[in-house]
This record gives structure tokens, sequence and C-alpha cells, in this order.
């Protein structure tokens, strides 16, 4: 129990909801609910909470009656003494979730913020998604968690309403308190609480939603992230810090080729180890991978040193399989001859092929960017009991739902009894996508059952950088046709790399994925063709950080850039006019069914006036076009991805001066690049917190730069090659640039600020580097060159 | 037995000469403040004070730390008032925060050396601590910040 209240997880013991709870069902896509006292006392365990209002969004199971009637996705509670609960269902990594959506509720209820307390869900379908992935925590919950707020806050206003024996409208409600018109006469929350938990639900059409301008502390710069305090005193609880009574610490040997197996092994020396318990043999995994365990061998000890020397101990002969045929280098010839024909054309409009035939010039180049781990500070990690009363969890995820299915699958346990699956979501030390893939959990629970002990599961770096679900590398062919005008005529861009489906689908050949960055390039071009090509899978292949818009970006905005050279105009003035007059683009024109983040194109257009505003605010900001001292140079990009619109300016300098970093290879005499300052002009729509949106964008920016310095895994023989931060490595401090950042004042519909500030990136910095030394760089990473 | 001194109080452990503190004051004392980032002394995250010194736990034996001051970020003030700490929270420095214990550690023990860090002395003394949220530009500013402080108090 310390435990649990120390990650501020609500224990889940006992059946959340009972048939006392009153429901009122709006005509519209929310159904806010009222649980009875008891009920919620039972449920969350606040010993003295009066008023709980949940929230049910159609969206999920609006078929299934049980659910939908009574399964709350977001809970507010209020104790009797005013304190005011807010449950965060989404997962903390660094993005500042916590602390954003719960400011969002609480300023729509008019709480007194240090009288809110934060509540981290466990998995659970009645929340909705939980899946934190995809920049879109507060796309998808912006109004609905206003319309809770709203909620609460009405309740309240009618509460002091019948005690003042007035009507609500002579009541306003502020900062914790209701104040009665032209009286100096207040009630504090607390006063009120008993009152509303008895109250009727008021209608939705009757929420009045506070505007922008009421808002206290949504957009305001000055919110400090609630979890700061536990962070600076090493209090705050990772997955990798859970600490159980009687629990057993293991790592595990994994196959190093993907579907490899063990032929045999010998483990005396292993149990010679000190602490050393016993060696658990993993079920060998076939495909499709999915989160499913890699199998392998685990060494259960009493800590997590006497595991690590077990596993070095460890004799083992292992299957490799066919994937060990995979060598990332050699596989780039099957990527260029991918291109020749691709076989899959998803975006067409006119006629590219009549035009480079009739074109006076068409220029070609061609890119590759090398495959990416995610390389999260903390290694996965998940601790599991199984018991009679079911499996519980803890774990860093970005998606507790995925790990409770990953732990039912591995138990065997049906549907229908998935709350015996309990899943307790830590903080995140880091996640970037790797914790959105519950392999690690899938482990524990399974060696939790296997031993009959409470079991922590601690990835190693070298596991976490030899066993990912990387970014994949890829090649791109794009072509551009131009009249004798030099007016450009004609696009072509061609795309291959190891689609992710294949993860979930071996048969999936086709490169993907052309949604992000590649299909919905905004660039009013009369002819345009955009295909993808096929290709086998040797890896697991995922999600990092902004998916294969890191990829087609980088092609994309390097391209438009060469264009611009070769045309001889200014990169930012041929940008303008390459994205041509203000409209909406309709892909589906062209051919191209897009997929748009999932979103409406009413509330989530893909405007190009918003594309040129983002440029025209980079530019003043960074100065563009003055004058700069020798051997610098300033590179420019935009793109839109997670529906949010972004522009970067990069300013870097190339010299031969040491750069401060253990990473610099001191044997290169060749100039370095140095990143001196990065813009960013960001168009997000509507935004909760302004710091924790900068704060997205610098670590964006310094993300990019290991991607575009840095980031290659390659296997030879299935085996991936890199292990560890020496040769897998990051930007450290002395390479990370002052990062200005201008957030778009706009009323437009919540985007996303998670990923968008990494795709402009890498093709700005290149970009920039040509500027500054005239050389283009059409691979990534740059430490191939010895320029970095 | 191992006898460790770790912020003002004496453990003994049972454990194997050869174990990197880390190890040793995350699983067995279960002070988890200090962080496993990649147990070969790349990435800081397991940063501690030896006598003062930024010292990367991960690749210490326990056997080297007898006899020695031990402080882990646990350790490093009462109520999270330690200069560093004050200026980390000022400027929201954290983002996952899972390096930031060890940010912390190396940043203290720099302005125990130094009182008045350049960029390029800060630069120099956290190059052994990676932060992959990329909370490095905040990282600086705090360290100014709280060298300021510091005076201040002084």
């Amino acid at each position: 129990m310390s435990f649990l209240n120390k990650i501020g997880v609500i224990p889940n013991d006992e059946s959340i909801f009972s048939s006392e709870d009153q429901t009122t069902e709006n005509e519209s896509t929310s159904i806010i609910q009222k649980l009875t006292r008891r009920t919620f006392i039972k449920s969350a365990g606040l010993a003295s909470s009066s008023l709980v209002i949940g929230m049910q969004f159609s969206t999920l199971n609006a078929a299934d009656k049980k659910d939908s009637a009574f399964s709350p996705d977001v809970f507010i509670s209020m104790e009797k003494d005013g304190t005011v609960t807010i449950i965060s269902h989404r997962s903390e990594m660094g993005q500042g979730i916590r602390s954003s959506l719960p400011l969002l509720v609480a300023d729509e209820m008019e709480c007194d913020w240090n009288r809110v307390k934060v509540k981290q869900a466990i998995g659970d379908a009645k929340y909705g998604s939980q899946n934190t992935d995809g920049s879109r925590s507060v796309r998808h919950f912006y109004y609905r968690l206003k319309e809770a707020g709203a909620t609460a806050r009405t309740l309240l206003q009618n509460a002091a309403a019948i005690i003042w024996k007035v009507k609500p409208d002579q009541v306003s409600i502020y900062n914790h308190q209701a104040k009665l018109k032209n009286s100096s006469q207040v009630l504090d929350f607390s006063q009120l609480v008993e009152i509303a938990s008895g109250l009727p639900l008021p209608k939705k059409p009757s929420l009045k939603l506070k505007t922008e301008a009421e808002h206290r502390y949504v957009g305001k710069d000055n919110m400090k992230n609630i979890d700061g305090k536990e962070i600076v005193t090493g209090k705050a609880v990772y997955g990798y810090d859970v600490e159980l009574k009687n629990m057993k610490y293991s790592v595990i040997a994994r196959p190093p080729v993907l579907f490899g197996k063990v032929k045999s092994y010998d483990a005396s020396e292993t149990l010679k180890v000190p602490g050393v318990i016993k060696v658990v043999e993993l079920p060998s995994l076939s495909p499709p991978a999915v989160f499913r365990m890699l199998g392998g061998l685990a060494i259960i000890a009493e800590n997590t040193w006497a595991a690590i020397q077990g596993r070095e101990k460890l004799k083992i002969e292992w299957e490799h399989g066919s994937n060990a045929s995979y060598n990332t280098k050699a596989y780039e010839e099957n990527f260029k001859q991918a291109l020749i024909d691709p076989p899959h054309i998803v975006r067409n409009r006119g006629d590219w092929d009549k035009a480079k035939q009739a074109a006076d010039k068409v220029i070609t180049h061609d890119y590759y960017v090398g495959g990416i781990a995610h390389a999260t500070m903390e290694p996965p990690a998940a601790t599991a009991i199984v018991s009679d009363k079911g499996v519980d969890v803890w774990t860093c995820t970005q998606t507790p739902q995925s790990a409770q299915g990953n732990a039912m699958g591995v138990m065997k346990i049906p549907k229908e009894k998935a709350e015996t699956v309990r899943i307790n979501v830590t903080l995140l030390g880091g996640g970037f996508g790797r914790k959105s893939k519950p392999d690690y959990v899938a482990e524990a629970v399974f060696l939790a059952n296997e031993t009959k002990m409470p079991i922590k599961v601690l990835w190693t770096r070298e596991d976490e950088i030899k066993h990912g679900y990387y970014h994949s590398p890829s090649y791109q062919s794009l072509s551009a046709s131009f009249d004798k005008k030099g007016q450009v005529t004609g696009w072509y861009h061609g795309m291959v790399n190891h689609p992710i489906g294949a993860t979930f689908n071996p048969a999936a050949k086709q490169a993907g994925s052309a949604e992000l960055g590649q299909g919905d390039m905004p660039y009013d071009i009369p002819n345009i063709k955009i295909t993808n090509g096929e290709s086998d899978t040797f890896l697991r292949i995922g999600w990092v950080r902004s998916v294969t818009n890191i990829n087609n970006a980088f092609a994309v905005s390097s391209f438009v850039d060469e264009m611009a050279v070769a045309n001889k105009v200014d990169s930012k003035d041929y940008l303008l006019a390459l994205i041509g007059k203000d409209q909406h683009i309709d892909l589906a024109k062209d051919g191209f069914k897009y997929s748009n983040y999932g979103e409406n194109f009413d509330d989530f257009p893909i405007d190009t006036a918003r594309f040129k505003n983002v440029i025209n605010i980079v530019a003043k900001n960074s100065g563009w076009g003055k004058k700069l001292p020798r051997g610098h140079g300033l590179g420019i990009a935009v793109h839109r991805s997670f529906c949010t619109y972004v522009a970067t300016v990069v300013l870097v300098s190339s010299s031969n001066k040491q750069v401060s970093s253990s990473n610099s290879q001191a044997s290169s005499s060749k100039n370095k690049i140095t990143v001196e300052k990065v813009y960013y002009a960001v168009d997000a729509g509507k935004i909760i917190n302004p710091d924790r949106v900068r704060s997205q964008m610098e670590g964006a920016a310094i993300f990019s730069i290991s991607n575009a310095f840095y980031g290659e895994i390659t296997a030879d023989g299935g085996i991936v090659e890199q292990s560890n931060f020496h040769d897998y490595e990051l930007a450290r401090i002395g390479q990370a640039p002052e990062v200005n950042v201008e957030i778009v004042a706009s009323d437009a519909a919540p985007a996303g600020i998670g990923e968008p500030g990494v795709p402009p990136f890498s093709p700005a910095l290149c970009n920039a580097i040509f500027n500054a030394t005239g050389k283009r760089y059409r691979r990534l990473p740059l430490n191939q060159y010895g320029i970095v | 037995m191992i006898e460790l001194s770790i912020n003002g109080s004496k453990h003994k452990l049972d454990v194997s000469p050869e174990m990197p503190l880390l190890w040793a004051l995350r699983d067995v004392i279960k002070l988890t403040g200090s962080k496993y980032g990649c147990g070969k002394g790349l990435c800081g995250s397991c940063t501690v004070h030896i006598d003062g010194q930024a010292t990367r736990s991960c690749v210490l034996p326990v056997s080297a730390a007898v006899g020695k001051k031990i402080t882990t970020i646990e350790g490093l003030s009462e109520n999270a008032d330690h200069p560093v700490q004050k200026a980390w929270l000022d400027l929201n420095v954290a983002q996952c925060g899972y390096c930031q214990t060890g940010q912390i550690m190396s940043a203290a023990s720099l302005l125990n050396e130094n009182q008045n860090p350049t960029d390029d002395d800060i630069n120099t003394a956290m190059a052994g601590n990676l932060c992959r949220c990329g909370t490095y530009p905040r990282i600086r500013s705090a360290i100014h910040q709280a060298a300021k402080l510091a005076r201040e108090v002084k």
C-alpha cells in the first residue's frame, strides 16, 4: 500500500462500479456520470470523497451497454476538505501530460491548483484509449476534459445557489470558492461538496465552457511540473525502481537474431554465481513479433548484478534461423532495386511521366536515412506478481491496456476477466514509442507465473539497443521537372523501407508509411507521383518519435532546398512560392486516401496558410537573409505532422575548433559542424501548457541532433552490431544549442506536440550545412562523413 | 561484510566486493534515486558523490567505496533545497526526469569546485551525463542560476 501511494496508483482490488451509480446520458458524445460516495470510496480508496464526476466517451464500446452505461474515463473527485483529485489516464514520459491535462480540468472547474492532487490510472478500457502515442493526448481530450471540469463547476454553482436560496446565475465560481453576486459572501468548495454530490447532473448543452481569455492556468507560462520535486529528490518512481517484498531480479539472454531459438545451453557456471537462483527458458517466438516475448533464457537472482553476472557465464548455442541472412549495408542494394519501378502508387496528380519527358530540366537525388533505436534513458522494465487474485504489474508503459492484453495473452486469461490483470503505470524514463510495445511486460508476467515469485525484469542498455523495435533504414529517390522558365512542372518521390506492418503481419511488404510526410507533402505542383517500394523485414520495426516523418521530411525538405538552389532562388522564398496560394489541400483529388492522423478535415485541414505563417515567423526570428560570418549557414524546413505545423531554421558553423564532447573524433582533421542555434515556429492550434510545448521543441531539436549525427542501427548476420552509448551515441550537452521557440497564437483545434518538432530538424540542419560549406549531405547519420 | 557510509548513515552489506555501488544502493539498500542507464560509465545517470566528487556508481565496486563518504541524491539536501535542486525546479528542467538525479549530482559537484562556471566549464563538467529528452539548454541555465543562488546564500 505504501508503494502504491508513493506512485499515486489507485488500488483496484474491488470493482469500481455498482448498480447504485447514477448516470445521465446526453445526446452527444460523452456521458457525464456521478458516482455515489460509497461506490467511489470503495473503488478509489479515498476515505472521505464526496463528489465524483466521471466521463465516458462514446467512441469506446458504444455498443456494449454495460460499459457505456457505467464506465467513466476520467474522474474528478473532491474530499470533504475540498481537495480535488484528478485522474491522469495518460502516461507521463517527459511530455508533461500529468501536469497539462489535470491543469485543463482544474482550470475549467475553477480549482485552486494548490488544492489539486493527480492520481495515475491503471490500465482499463473504461478510460477509453490510454495509448499515449501519436501526439494525441491533448488532441483527443481537450474538449472532453473541459466538459468534465465544467460539469463539476456547475454542480458546485448549483449547490451554492441552494444554500443562498438564489438562482444559479447569482453565483460565480472562482478559485475554489463560490461568490454571491452583489455581496461579499463566499463559500469554499469544502462547504459545497456534500450538497453538490446530491444534485442531478447538469445537461451537457447547459454547460458553459470557459473561453480562452477566462483561463487562469491554461496557456500560462509559469506552471510547474507536478512531479518536479519528486524528480529532483530521487523519490520519483520509474518502472526500473519498483521494489516489492520478496521480489527477485531478472535479466534475459535473448536470441541474437529475431525468431532465433535456444538450441542448447549450459547453466552450471551461472548457477555458481552468488545470488543466482535459477535459469528459466522462455518460449521461442515465431512470426509475427507483435509485442510478444522474444524468447531466450532468464536468469532469476537476488539482485540485478548477480543476474547480469549469471548471464555472462551462461553458455548458449543458438539456432539463428533465416533472419541471419540480413546485412543492413548489403540490403541497401535491395532497396535501390525496389525503387526501380515501385508497385505502389500512393498519390497521383496529372502525369509525372509526361511532365518528365517534356521537361527542360530534371533533377534527381537519392537520400538514405539509417535505422534508429529509441535509447530511452530508462531501458524497459516490468515487475509482476501472479497470484490466485490475478496478475499485478507495475511498469513504465505508454499503453497500459496493450500491456494488459499482452499479460492476458501470456496467462491465457479470457477478455471477460480483464479486471483480474491490473497494470499499474509508473513514470516513464523516456518513451519515444518504445514503451508502447510491452514485450517486457509479457516477460515479467511469464517469469512471475513460472517461478511463483514477484519478478522484476530489467533490460540492460545492451538489451535495449540490440533488441529494439527500430525505426527502419530507408532509401528514397526524388525528382523534379522544370520548364524553360525554371517553373517546376513535376514531382516524383519513391520511398522504400522495412515496413512497421511486418511486425504485425509477416506478409507485409509495402514500405510505409506514405501517410507520414511523403504523400501529404504540401507543394502545389501540377504533376505529382508518389510511390512505395516493397521490402522484406528482418528486425522488429516499430515507431520511433515521429515515425517515418523522420526520413520522409529529411528527403522532401532537403530536396526542396536543392530545387531552390538549382533555380538560384532564396530557400525561404522558394518554399513559400512552392506552397502557393492559401487553400485546404484535398489529397483525395490525387487518389490518396489520407488518414490525417485519424482526424477529420474540418477541424484539421491541410492548410497552406498555416504552413506559410510558420515559415514567415521562423524566418523573421532567425534573421533569415542576414549576412553571416564565414563558415556559418542557416537552413530552413517546414513540415506538418500530427496535425501541427512546424518551421525550423538551424544555424550551423563549420570550423576546426574542438567540440566539447566525448563523441568527437580527435583523429579526423576535417572541419566539424556545430549547431549554434535553432529556431522553431510552431502552430499546434490551441495549447494548454506553453512551457511544455517549448520543452518538447527544445527536446525535439536535441533528439534530432542525435539522429542526424549518430543514429544508425546496423545488423550483420541478422545481429544488431551496436550495443551501448559508445557505439550508439547520443548528443551531449556541449552539442546542445540554444533553442528559440515561438508558439503561434491560434484558435484552431488542438493538435499534437510530442513529435512534430523532430521531422523538420534534420533537413534544416543539412540545408544549413550546405549554406555554410557548399557540401550537400544526402545520407544520415553525418558521422560517416567525419564532420561531427 | 562490507560497511559503507551513505548519506551520513552506516550500512553493513553482505554482497560481493565487486558489486558496483549502483546495484548495492538500488537493490540492497533500496535507494533508487541513483539510476541505471548504461552500466559502463557512459551516461552518468548513476552519478553519486564519493567524498564530494561526482562518481559513476555503476562502475565503482563497493569495495572501492569503503571508508569514503558516499552521498546520493537522497542525501543531497533535507528538502529539495540545495541550490541546484531549487534552480532545477524553478526552470522546469526535467522532462521525463530519469537522468536528472545524475545531472543534479554532477552539477552540485561542479559548483563545489567552481562557484562561477562558464558555459564551457559546464559543457566539460556535464559531458558525461546524457539526457535523451534533450534538457541540456535548461541544465546549462539552471547551473548558472544555481551558482548565483549559492553565491547569494554565502
